[in-house]
């Protein structure tokens, strides 16, 4: 029982090589993992907690994923729905890196605009979405431009 | 503000207008009201063509356009979507207005999706007029509101102005109060409970520090401002309720008492039965004065993203 009580408590603490998310907003990992693209088919070991007791958040959620690392736009959109979240990259079970999320002033063709009339929408149009941060907390985004104010994106 | 700075402009949304340059806009027009009322004809735009582009129909905006463009000796080609062939249809914007840069000197467009006109304007090295972009814009409407009310009283700050009727949908009513949150105004909405304007939008005009109040009685007695919206019978599911709402926000001869004397009344027009015909030769309608101001603002408007001094 000990014995696999520990076993538990390292799968969830530590990976060998990849990234952990960490200081994730409560009730948002299942987002996060759409946005690493992380699916059925997905093979390599992802670990899932959410709200945990946190000193900082009170609740939060923590993604570990295994063999995995993350580009600007992965980043940039876990920033929009978990904009307090810390990531950690990790490689031969120590922190290589640690970076803390930061929303940028422009999110350029990372979300998709939700009014169904705005012209980003529309078929054929070659136009990317722009969306400009107007708040960071709670995250308020304006669409460049059908200048729909958006709270909530996934 | 120079010449410079108004040349090769986009006008796309109010949002983007600094007090100062609405400020601006509103003098060039009385400029040209000046100018159109002198018997001299105008020859500033003389040479030059606009392209009026209408993915959808708006006579009026469309005739405005035209009248100010030709008023100043310029010349207008463009197409209207009821004449339009499928080509004009299947095509992108960014197709045309591209296309079209190469005939013109200025564009106006008007198209039903949100931030068609931005994403021409950015296509495009002419200047682009947006003419309405579905419920999202249409500056030069809130221009020439804001134009009617300062040639009135000759001053915006310190006047009470009250919006009527659909609030929630209305774009004219969001644009001008958008417009009006850099002047110190008091405002009073009023509409029925389910067409209130916006919260975030009576937020943002509390956070400027202009007096806000929102009621669903028509209460205009302080108003030295009353601007009028049509209520659409698609906003109510029931239609009795629709017609109940609809008579509790009609501006006609019982209200006439309840008036500032040098009150005016305002509407984008067309209406339907919110402002009874009875008003209309009353010293308070300003409503046919408002449409016709159209022309003049348009006109400076041309010139100004022209390039064209006067
Ligand atoms: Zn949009």
């Amino acid at each position: 029982m000990d014995d696999k009580k520990q076993e538990r408590k390292l799968k969830i603490r530590n990976i060998k090589n990849g990234i952990s998310i960490d200081h994730i907003t409560a009730g948002k990992a299942p987002e996060v993992l759409k946005i690493l693209g992380i699916d059925r088919g997905f093979t390599d070991s992802v670990t899932l907690a959410m709200n945990v007791k946190s000193s900082k958040m009170r609740k939060k959620d923590i993604v570990k994923v295994e063999n995995k690392d993350l580009d600007v736009n992965e980043i940039n959109k876990i920033s929009v729905i978990a904009p307090q979240a810390t990531i950690n990259w990790i490689h031969d079970y120590q922190v290589v890196k640690k970076e803390k999320v930061k929303l940028p002033d422009e999110l350029i063709g990372i979300v998709k605009c939700p009014n169904p009339s705005c012209i980003t929408n529309k078929e054929r149009e070659p136009v990317k979405s722009i969306f400009l941060v107007k708040n960071t907390n709670p995250v308020v985004l304006v669409c460049k431009y059908c200048e729909r104010e958006t709270e909530s994106l996934y | 503000m120079s010449l410079k700075h108004w040349n090769k402009k986009h006008i796309i949304s109010i949002r983007d207008f600094s007090r100062d340059e609405i400020d601006f806009v509103l003098k060039k027009s009385a400029l040209m009201e000046d100018k159109l009322s002198s018997s001299k004809p105008v020859k500033l735009m003389k040479g030059r063509i606009l392209a009026n582009l209408f993915f959808e129909p708006s006579t009026r905006t469309r005739m405005s356009f035209e009248t100010a463009m030709k008023r100043l000796g310029g010349k207008t080609v463009g197409f209207s979507v009821a004449e339009t062939t499928s080509e004009a249809k299947g095509e992108t914007i960014t197709d045309t207005v591209r296309v079209v840069e190469g005939y013109a000197d200025v564009i106006v467009l008007r198209h039903p999706a949100e931030g068609a006109a931005r994403v021409a304007s950015e296509n495009i090295k002419i200047p682009l007029i947006n003419g309405g972009d579905g419920a999202n814009q249409h500056p030069t409407q809130t221009l020439l509101d804001l134009y009617t009310i300062q040639k009135e009283y000759k001053k915006i700050d310190g006047l009470s102005i009250a919006m009527v009727g659909d609030l929630k949908y209305g774009r004219t009513v969001h644009s001008l109060a958008n417009a009006l949150e850099s002047y110190n105004v008091k405002l009073t909405f009023i509409s029925p409970r389910e067409l209130k304007m916006p919260k975030r939008m009576v937020n943002r005009l509390r956070d400027k520090n202009i007096e806000v109040k929102e009621t669903t009685k028509l209460n205009i007695g302080n108003a030295d401002v009353i601007y009028a919206t049509r209520i659409q019978r698609e906003r109510f599911p029931d239609l009795q309720e629709f017609e109940r709402v609809k008579e509790a926000y009609v501006l006609d001869e019982i209200i006439l008492n309840k008036l500032k004397d040098d009150a005016i009344i305002m509407h984008p027009l067309p209406r339907v039965s919110e402002i009874s015909p009875e008003i209309d030769e009353t010293r308070h309608a300003r409503y046919f004065q408002q449409s016709r101001n159209g022309v003049p603002v348009r006109m400076a408007l041309l010139c100004l993203v022209c390039g064209v001094d006067f």
